[in-house]
């Protein structure tokens, strides 16, 4: 027994390699059980965004994501649209692509 | 008032009927008044492994139906006085347990009982929400095993949520580890997570290490709680896990590897 623990000693066991897989699969499983679940006028917020701005540019339909985050102290909306190619459109207003604004606000209590 | 625990683990086969069985048993052995009652709806094994599948008159669906009264339906256990056994239905129909029908047999067995022990079926579905979802405290039965230790710890996030105590915003169950299946030699040679290892990734108290033992089987098919067979590894480690969850101090056993004597390391070679 000594002499294989001796031989093994070093090698890394299957059952480190499974510790270390479930620790990161469930640290990452249990942050997404944790995470509030996303405000119900996401979509529809998307959804007018995308006409607005297709009042001005032609944009795809999915040239748009809107995207809630939180971190410790407020509540993160991220706005990303994506301009097309202004190489093989008639210019547009702004250079494309463009990361758009990126707003924040402190964190309501519910 | 009866304490409600459940047994659950998410995957399947790692324990849960066997623990429910030698658990309730151990209850019972120890004075208190406890029911089992098997969840498993459609796929009823608790009678078996109970040795009692000859004596289901009625069953949980006729007791929620009001087909039955209780105490048709509870089967007397007749190793010990204070055991009954509450067989699930082989009806297909899933919906067959209601939320409400479930508190309401719940409630009328906490009058006559101590402890009631619920086996839940494997899965998420509705007889595994429903066993947990009156649930006091919560048994989570696990193998050293990659898939059953994450099954665990999503059952957790579901105890956490969709308990009566979570949606009334009551203490929160209690929930115990019960680590079965475990071969303390393999873990030696680096082949399965330790003890020490599934508690860090689960982050829980442990309630109790049940060694592989070919005495579960040999139980099972004679229809006796392993419990019962005093000269087990596995029935004497289930009775320290009763003794343990009735809040006595007992050291855990089986969890290193049998000490062998200078002869036996001569023998055994490598």
């Amino acid at each position: 027994m000594g002499l294989l623990d001796f031989f093994l000693g070093q090698k890394s066991s299957t059952a480190s390699i499974a510790k270390e897989r479930l620790q990161i699969l469930v640290s990452h499983e249990r942050a997404e059980r944790n995470r509030p679940p996303k405000p119900d006028w996401l979509p529809k917020l998307q959804k007018e965004l995308l006409d607005v701005v297709r009042r001005y540019v032609a944009v795809e339909q999915d040239a748009i994501t809107v995207r809630m985050e939180q971190d410790e102290n407020r509540d993160i909306l991220e706005l990303n649209i994506v301009l097309p190619d202004p190489a093989k459109n008639p210019p547009a207003p702004e250079p494309a692509p463009l990361r758009a604004q990126k707003t924040s606000r402190p964190r309501q209590k519910r | 008032m009866a304490r409600i625990i459940v047994v659950t683990s998410g995957k399947g086969g790692v324990g849960k009927t066997t623990t429910s069985a030698a658990f309730s048993m151990g209850l019972a052995q120890q004075g208190h008044r406890t029911a089992v009652i098997d969840f498993d709806v459609g796929l009823r094994n608790l009678d078996l492994i109970m040795g009692c599948e000859r004596r289901v008159v009625y069953d949980f669906v006729n007791v929620i139906n009001d087909e039955a009264s209780i105490n048709q339906a509870l089967i007397k256990d007749k190793r010990c006085e204070n055991l009954f056994i509450l067989p699930a239905s082989q009806t297909r129909d899933k919906d067959a347990l209601s939320k409400e029908g479930v508190g309401r047999v719940l409630e009328e067995l906490s009058k006559q009982f101590e402890y009631i022990v619920c086996d839940s079926p494997a899965g998420i579905e509705r007889g595994a929400t429903l066993a947990m979802y009156y649930a006091d405290d919560a048994i989570v039965v696990t193998n050293p095993e990659v898939s059953s230790v994450r099954d665990s710890d999503r059952m957790l996030g579901i105890l956490a949520s969709k308990s009566r105590r979570a949606e009334t915003n009551q203490e929160p169950i209690k929930e115990y580890l019960l680590l079965t299946r475990y071969a303390p030699k393999r873990v030696k040679l680096g082949e399965m997570l330790s003890v020490k290892d599934v508690q860090e990734i689960l982050s829980l108290h442990l309630l109790g290490v049940i060694p592989e033992s070919p005495a579960v089987l040999t139980a099972s098919n004679s229809g006796q709680p392993v419990i019962l067979d005093e000269k087990s590894d596995a029935g004497l480690a289930y009775r320290d896990v009763v003794r343990r969850y009735l809040g006595e101090e007992v050291s855990y056993r089986f969890v290193e590897e049998e000490k062998k004597g200078l002869l036996g390391r001569l023998f055994r070679g490598g």
